[in-house]
């Protein structure tokens, strides 16, 4: 099964990356951008989709910091 | 006493961490992929970029062989040390609380940081009488200590915040101003800044301050050892 887990910074944390990139699209003329992050993207194939709860919370994200969210693609 | 430094694919400052724990004790290498610890008496998780930093900084380190040893020896009141990537390992691990996120600033920074001593009885500050304020190098770019605000509480109510960034020193956006903490039980440390490049007058800034962590800790083995 083709899975996607998207992982994000926890809301509340700074999150300079979101800042940064939310000041750069006004500078390129783009109006009206708010409340950008930046997060990551983890696209895998897995035998058995159960387990992917227990590899966000032990290795793809890090829960104290980070939410995480899973997508089964097929 | 001897140490044992632990060395990652990717590590670049276990050669100054074993350099600098070879002035106060016997020192070696400890290969990642090793599990036996050689009998050391205290574990240096040193800084670089372990497993290239991949995924995020210490995350795959934390699940190596050597690792799993580390936490066993940790659990069992073995003093471990962490500087930067190894501190952030060491939270990876769950062996100390809290995270490491990206420098609030966005940027690779490397400076010379004073560092005031919070807690200096802890195994990783008792030689330290009479210094009051660490200088040592920091040089990193996902440095800035963070925990909820209940466990940032509990680790100042438990005199678990061992070293704060002095006032304008703290460059990273750490919370609380926190450049090292340790555990509970007070046996495991991590701290961004780097002691073991100011072991020596010749570099880090002049400065020998980082050596005051090694002899403190050879101090607590000696001490349980009596």
């Amino acid at each position: 099964m083709r899975a996607r887990v998207l992982i994000r910074p926890k809301a509340g944390i700074l999150d300079p990356q979101g800042a940064a990139v939310e000041r750069a699209l006004p500078a390129l003329g783009f109006a009206g951008v708010a409340n950008v992050h930046v997060g990551r993207l983890v696209e895998l194939d897995v035998e058995d989709s159960s387990q992917l709860d227990s590899m966000c919370e032990r290795l793809l994200a890090n829960p104290l910091v980070e939410d995480y969210e899973v997508q089964l693609l097929s | 006493m001897r140490f044992g430094v632990l060395q990652f694919p990717g590590s670049c400052d276990e050669v100054d961490a074993l350099h600098a724990a070879r002035r106060v004790g016997d020192a070696e290498l400890i290969w990642h992929a090793e599990r036996d610890l050689r009998g050391a008496e205290a574990i240096v998780v040193p800084g670089g970029f372990s497993y290239g930093d991949y995924l995020r900084a210490g995350a795959i380190a934390r699940f190596s062989p050597a690792m799993e040893s580390v936490i066993d020896f940790a659990r069992d009141g073995g003093l471990v040390l962490g500087i930067c990537n190894g501190f952030q390992v060491l939270c990876e691990a769950h062996l100390l609380p809290g995270a490491l996120l990206p420098n609030a600033n966005l940027r690779f920074t490397f400076r010379q940081v004073e560092l005031d001593v919070i807690q200096s009885d802890t195994a990783f500050t008792c030689a330290s009488a009479g210094l009051a304020r660490l200088s040592i190098p920091a040089k990193h770019s996902w440095g800035r200590y963070y925990a909820d605000a209940a466990t940032l509480d509990q680790l100042e109510r438990r005199g678990q915040v061992v070293l704060r960034y002095a006032p304008a020193h703290n460059f990273n956006g750490s919370l609380r101003d926190i450049a090292g903490v340790c555990n509970e039980a007070g046996n495991v440390f991590g701290l961004m800044p780097h002691p073991e490049h100011a072991v020596d007058a010749l570099t880090g800034d002049g400065s020998t301050d980082g050596l005051t962590i090694f002899q403190s800790m050879r101090l607590a083995v000696e001490g349980a050892r009596v």
